[in-house]
């Protein structure tokens, strides 16, 4: 088992490695240069103010180099600039080079500048993060239990009325994205055109204090997209479970229909939706972006779409180092918690 | 005028889409005639709930088509605006209105004051004419990479599945918003991607005639040669936009959209492709034509791939949903389509700014996307249940 999670982490540091690596190269093409140098500087900036200002802050070099120094590998650069000013990447804007480290990079634990933000890279991350986690929490809390009900419900009694109804729900709702029911749930709940106007519209309040008006629409958006998904496997889960021979055994020994779904279907049945719901957290990450934006909640999905709107190189790197090991981790988890609960499995 | 109730509105929506109906009732007319002569796609009218799907799907090929590619349906130009209709109530008669137009906005106007009807029908062709060619893309990547990777196993499919997990590491959004910019098409990186990915259904296009055929000298090279002709003027007018007839043009916005949806599709159906090669590859049949002397890509094309053909056309049918979704998100996102055009994620992204006071352009276009995923779903739900059945 040790042996199985060290490689996994090997995998992982390998995946974020060249993750990161892509995402540096694609944000370090010239023309998302010119665009970060541009929105940092001035639009109306010549060409060659533009290569100035990017000579400046060291952009300029091979990309390996830069690459190092985000790393923690390479000593940061110290660039006497033409302006007069010295600017280096250990030294933080506004302090003076005395005293400052020779590398400072992920290794060392300096995640870099915001550009767009102004600030330090792992303090944003980390305040948007706790925002999102507030908000993945409560989808959590409403998805899995209703998930797992609507799917046990529809498989234990295969084609019945009830089966049908619930599986006609999960199907609409893994058709909906984010985007779509989202608008449709402020049109219907917050508009003052249907004029329900129970719920917020927006959730910029949310973010000091959580209330059943402002936060309800964001989770219910996020949380009824994975709904069907994770109700459509239990189902499945569950109407193979029903089918077995131990059921039709306890059914024989005249067990209430009752005790049997509870006692001894669930448990086996409940195996497979534990996998799906821990491969969900990936798309709940996209859910989160959409939904982020269109309820103006600043978390960590507004947090990208910001750092990409303006290539915020240091944020979007640790954003996406971020985004890979939740993945990665999930997808572990998930793996180890199959053997666990699957005593038929083994990892080695 | 009055502005029609909503009844005449209904009426109206439906005798405008008058085409579509006949279109779809003598598809179905046929299909039920010719059902048992069909196989697996006659087998689908035998269940309503793939029925119903079907129906969903080809009601907006056929809008897409008639209304996109021959501009019926649609009342008013998807562009033109119209004073005095700006963010209109539906059914509100068009004000001054020009000899010979449509008197009436059916689903009312936009913040622009364009028609929504008109737009959301002209929408459904921006989905139709990319999403199942994307996904047909990627489905060729992910065959031609996961059979051998399954097939052969070992370091080969070390490396590809490391490389497939990669990219479905990466978040879909941040993958967009870092693949679908103006800059990047600046620097040319789509033309080098869709120059990579669309070699791969040609490929898979002329080694599925070779294995088949290579004993007859005559005929494959009749066939390969009309294969890569084919395929080389499709690759060099989608991929370099340089065809040399210039029926096609692809300009490089549409072509970002196209690899980008391509490339995160594809690592999936490699997987799904791998799981079932690996599967497939114990049977008898398989050891059969080994022991017969087939050569491993014969084995692999016309002894594997035919026996996964069942969740493969499950998958199809539901990764076309899940692909108009990712464009919707595009759309939404304001990624690579002009903010001019009228594909549902746009004008969802334009009408959700003003949903406090004026719902229908948000919703028209929010409930064609959601009609148009529910029907794919639908349909791969009957066909999967179809194709178990046998």
């Amino acid at each position: 088992m040790a042996l199985f999670i060290l490689r996994r982490l090997g995998v992982m540091i390998l995946t974020a490695l060249c993750l990161t690596a892509v995402v540096f190269a694609l944000t370090n093409l010239p023309p998302n240069l010119e665009k970060l140098a541009k929105t940092q500087g001035d639009m109306r900036m010549s060409d060659e103010d533009v290569v100035r200002w990017l000579d400046n802050r060291g952009y300029n070099r091979p990309m390996l180099v830069k690459y190092g120094e985000w790393l923690g590998l390479v000593p940061g650069y110290v660039i006497n600039g033409t302006d007069g000013q010295l600017r280096g990447k250990c030294i933080p804007p506004g302090a003076s080079a005395e005293g400052a480290p020779r590398y400072c990079g992920i290794l060392q634990g300096d995640w870099g500048y915001s550009s767009r933000f102004k600030r330090n890279v792992d303090d944003i991350l980390g305040e948007r993060l706790a925002l999102t986690g507030q908000l993945m929490l409560w989808v959590l809390i409403v998805m899995v239990p209703a998930s797992l009900v609507v799917g046990i419900m529809a498989g234990m009694r295969e084609g019945s009325k009830l089966d049908r109804g619930l599986s006609s729900f999960s199907i609409v709702t893994t058709s909906t994205p984010e985007y779509v029911s989202g608008v449709v749930f402020i049109a219907i709940f917050a508009s003052s055109a249907v004029g329900l106007k129970w719920f917020n519209g927006s959730a910029r309040s949310a973010m000091d204090q959580i209330t059943f008006e402002n936060f309800t629409l964001p989770v219910m958006t996020i949380a009824l997209y994975g709904l069907g998904y994770i109700a459509r496997m239990t189902r499945a889960s569950m109407a193979e479970v029903m089918t077995a021979q131990y059921i039709r055994t306890a059914r024989l020994k005249g067990v209430a229909f009752r005790q049997i779904v509870l006692r001894h279907a669930l448990r086996n049945a409940l195996i497979a939706p534990f996998t799906v719901i821990m491969l969900q957290f990936p798309w709940l990450l996209n859910g989160v972006v959409i939904v982020e934006t269109l309820f103006q909640y600043k978390g960590f999905g507004s947090a990208l779409v910001e750092a990409a709107g303006t290539n915020d190189i240091e944020l979007l790197l640790g954003a996406s180092v971020v985004s890979v090991f939740v993945v990665l981790v999930t997808q572990l988890i998930s793996d180890i918690g199959y053997v666990y609960l699957n005593p038929r499995i083994s990892v080695t | 005028m009055e502005p029609l109730s909503t009844l005449e509105i209904i009426g109206r929506c439906l005798w405008q889409l008058a085409p579509v109906w006949v279109a779809l009732a003598v598809t179905f007319a046929l299909s039920i005639r010719f059902q048992r002569r069909l196989g697996l796609y006659g087998k689908l009218f035998d269940n309503p709930v793939g029925m119903i799907g079907f129906a969903l799907v080809m009601f907006w090929v056929y809008a897409a088509v008639f209304a996109g590619g021959f501009g019926w349906l649609v009342t008013h130009d998807t562009l033109s605006q119209f004073s005095g209709m700006k963010n209109v109530a539906p059914g509100t008669p068009l004000a001054r209105a020009p000899e010979g137009a449509y008197p009436y906005f059916l689903l009312g106007g936009d913040n622009l004051a364009r028609d929504v009807w008109s737009r959301m029908l002209v929408g459904a062709w921006e989905v139709i004419k990319i999403a199942p060619f994307a996904t047909l893309f990627a489905f060729m990547v992910g065959i031609t990479l996961g059979l051998p990777a399954g097939y052969y196993g070992g370091r080969l499919d070390l490396v590809l599945s490391f490389l497939a997990n990669l990219i479905l590491a990466f978040p879909v959004i941040l993958l967009f918003y870092l693949l679908v910019t103006p800059e990047i098409v600046e620097t040319g990186i789509p033309t080098y991607m869709a120059a990579v990915l669309f070699l791969f259904p040609i490929i898979f296009a002329v080694v599925l005639i070779n294995s088949r055929f290579h004993t007859q000298p005559a005929k494959r090279n009749l066939y390969v040669a009309l294969a890569l002709i084919i395929g080389g003027w499709l690759y060099l007018g989608i991929a370099w936009n340089a065809d040399p007839l210039g029926i096609i043009i692809f300009p490089a916005g549409l072509l970002v959209v196209f690899v980008s949806v391509v490339f995160v599709n594809a690592p999936s159906v490699f997987r799904i492709v791998r799981g079932l090669t690996m599967d497939i590859k114990t049977r008898d049949y398989v050891a059969a034509a080994q022991t017969r002397g087939e050569g491993p890509w014969y084995v692999m094309l016309w002894e594997i791939l035919p026996n996964a053909r069942g969740p493969l056309i499950v998958d199809f049918c539901l990764r076309i949903g899940y692909t108009t979704i990712l464009l919707g998100t595009l759309g939404f996102f304001g990624l690579g389509l002009s903010p001019e055009s009228p594909d549902w994620g746009s004008t969802i992204n334009e009408g959700r700014k003003l949903l406090s006071s004026y719902l229908h352009p948000a919703l028209a276009p929010a409930f064609a996307l959601l009609s148009l995923v529910l029907g794919l779903n639908l349909l791969a739900d009957g066909l999967r249940e179809e194709s178990l059945k046998d």
